[in-house]
């Protein structure tokens, strides 16, 4: 017969073969997958609703609708009038208006290519962007004005809907808390039930061990070494699938940033992502081996109070 | 020492079910003694040597194991207490998934000894009992008097102050016997205490020794 090898250093007291856990580092995995998605989730949107804050902060934008069509006053068109008026405006500077190039840029995520040239499929109004020094008159008071030059003239503040974006952004972070939270308790039961099957299947060799003197935590450490072990593999394996995913989330949304960095310049917000994806493979396998852990010391220390 | 003082057993939480297992149970082991613990089947030897290799605990009265009053011990001190306690179980049990070798090696790595040591007493104790050719061998490619021997082996391999044997020689022939008998002597003599249950009283008559009776879960005869 074969020499058969004997039981291993790390299996001291024979237990290493006792967790039904195959299955265990694929769930960990999705689960990982999941909680990186809505890290990044969480993440982007912050710094998405950041960039466009510092962008909308004292920037107006005044729609001018049918642009060409003759002024109230002076024998100038709607868009000319309300452009010279902004100009002259004391508490208001850089008035400009967007070229039609500009603005089907902004318009292409929601039109497509449709959008390009001068072939738009709807009548645009004229977009002006004003840049509102403090103290200045609000909106609703500087569409009051305009409304005399040109009827109908809209005027967007950028604090309106400032507001609207850190509610959303709040919700967001909020939601991928509960994701992250709701995950790791999921890994944490998948561990559990692991554990408490290879429990049930080795009660006899455990009970053995037991009346042998073994301390609860030589039996709860053999299953939380394995455990971690593999919750480990699995957050690895799900950390290193997020990221590619991630990166192309993040090329997607980067659609939305044309919008204000046309006003102000400022660099996409999938600049601020890469550091977070590298880390992901070795924050999530460190995460999902500490849950794996926790629970299989919990679970067995519990199972273990039923011997005396 | 081993000191039972007034001790009772009852199996059962719920007073309309609970049976008494032992009563009033009351004697003394001094360190290094021997004694042979006999009586009917039903009578409570196994309850009894449960009691004092910590796996029940008393529902009156109280144990002392080594000087300590074992209703004082948490968690761990049990544990602890235990591991100076070899048992040899009437059904052996062995961890099947284990060979021999490791089955006995299990009370050393439990107190963490190091493997070199081991390998060289496990080894040693393993060819003293006879079974020098089985070290590779798992319980269920061996007899049943070999897999006696791996008990009684595992029971001893840490020097215990207290050998606890349930029943040792019920799956084994007379020949057997004698020499399963004549091991526990030789650990006795060199200072272990040890306490015998048996309902064979023929073995009893070739190994005169001191005896706990029991009856109905209560001592009959002590002396
Ligand atoms: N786990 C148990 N639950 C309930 N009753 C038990 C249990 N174990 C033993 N008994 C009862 O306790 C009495 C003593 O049993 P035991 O200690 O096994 O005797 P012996 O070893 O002398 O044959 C018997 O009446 C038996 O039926
Ligand atoms: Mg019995």
């Amino acid at each position: 017969m074969a020499r058969r090898r004997h039981a291993s250093r790390a299996d001291r007291i024979g237990l290493r073969a006792a967790m039904a856990d195959r299955l265990l580092p694929f769930v960990v995995a999705a689960m990982s997958f999941l909680a990186a998605l809505a890290l990044a989730g969480s993440i982007a949107a912050g710094t998405l609703a950041t960039h466009w804050l510092s962008g909308a902060q004292g920037l107006m934008t005044i729609e001018v609708g049918s642009p060409s069509a003759p002024a109230i006053a002076g024998n100038t068109s709607r868009a000319d009038a309300v452009l010279r008026q902004m100009k002259a405006m004391p508490g208001f500077s850089d008035a400009r208006r967007l070229s039609d190039a500009e603005l089907s840029d902004v318009l292409k995520p929601w039109l497509g290519s449709a959008a390009s040239g001068n072939n738009l499929p709807i009548a645009l109004p004229a977009v002006i962007v004003v840049h509102a020094e403090t103290g200045s008159v609000d909106a609703a008071t500087l569409a009051k004005t305009l409304d005399k030059t040109a009827p109908g003239t809209l005027v967007d503040s950028g604090s309106r809907w400032a507001g609207r974006i850190a509610e959303l952004t709040d919700s967001i972070r909020a939601s991928a808390a509960a994701v992250l939270v709701i995950v790791a308790l999921v890994a944490a039961s998948v561990v559990a039930v692991a554990v408490r099957a290879g429990l049930a299947q080795r009660r006899e060799a455990i009970e053995i061990i037991h009346g042998l003197g073994a301390l609860d935590s030589d039996i709860a450490n053999q299953f939380a070494g394995r455990a971690m072990r593999l919750a480990g593999l699995g957050g690895l394996i799900g950390g290193l699938a997020a990221p590619p995913v991630l990166a192309w989330v993040g090329h997607l949304a980067a659609g939305l940033m044309i919008a204000p960095s046309s006003a102000t310049g400022a660099h996409s917000p999938i600049m601020a992502l890469p550091p977070v994806l590298v880390a992901t493979p070795l924050i999530f396998t460190i995460a999902a081996a500490v849950i794996g852990w926790i629970a299989a010391q919990v679970t067995v220390r519990g199972w273990l109070r039923q011997l005396t | 020492m081993i000191r039972f003082t007034h001790v009772g057993l009852r199996y059962g939480k719920s007073p309309g079910t609970e049976s008494v297992a032992l009563d009033d149970i009351d004697f003394e082991i001094p360190e290094g003694g021997f004694r042979w613990l006999t009586g009917p089947s039903g009578a409570g030897k196994t309850s009894l040597l449960k009691l004092m290799y910590l796996a029940l605990h008393p529902s009156e009265g109280r144990i002392d194991l080594f000087g300590t009053p074992t209703s004082r011990l948490d968690r761990r001190g049990i544990a602890l207490l235990r591991r100076r306690i070899g048992v040899v179980y009437q059904d052996f049990r062995l961890l099947q998934h284990l060979t021999a070798f490791d089955n006995v090696a299990l009370p050393l790595r439990l107190a963490r000894r190091k493997e070199a040591q081991v390998r060289a007493d496990v080894t040693e104790l393993l060819r003293w009992v006879g079974l020098s050719g089985r070290l590779d061998h798992r319980p269920d490619e061996m007899s049943g008097g070999e897999q006696q021997r791996v008990a009684i082996a595992r029971a001893v391999i840490a020097k215990p102050s207290l050998l606890v044997a349930d029943e040792p020689t019920g799956n084994l022939d007379d020949d057997q016997a004698e020499r399963l008998m004549h091991l526990i002597r030789s650990l006795n003599r060199l200072g272990t205490t040890v306490i015998v249950a048996t309902h064979n009283l023929g073995l009893v008559a070739r190994h005169p020794a001191p005896m706990i009776e029991l009856q109905d879960g209560r001592m009959t005869w002590h002396g």
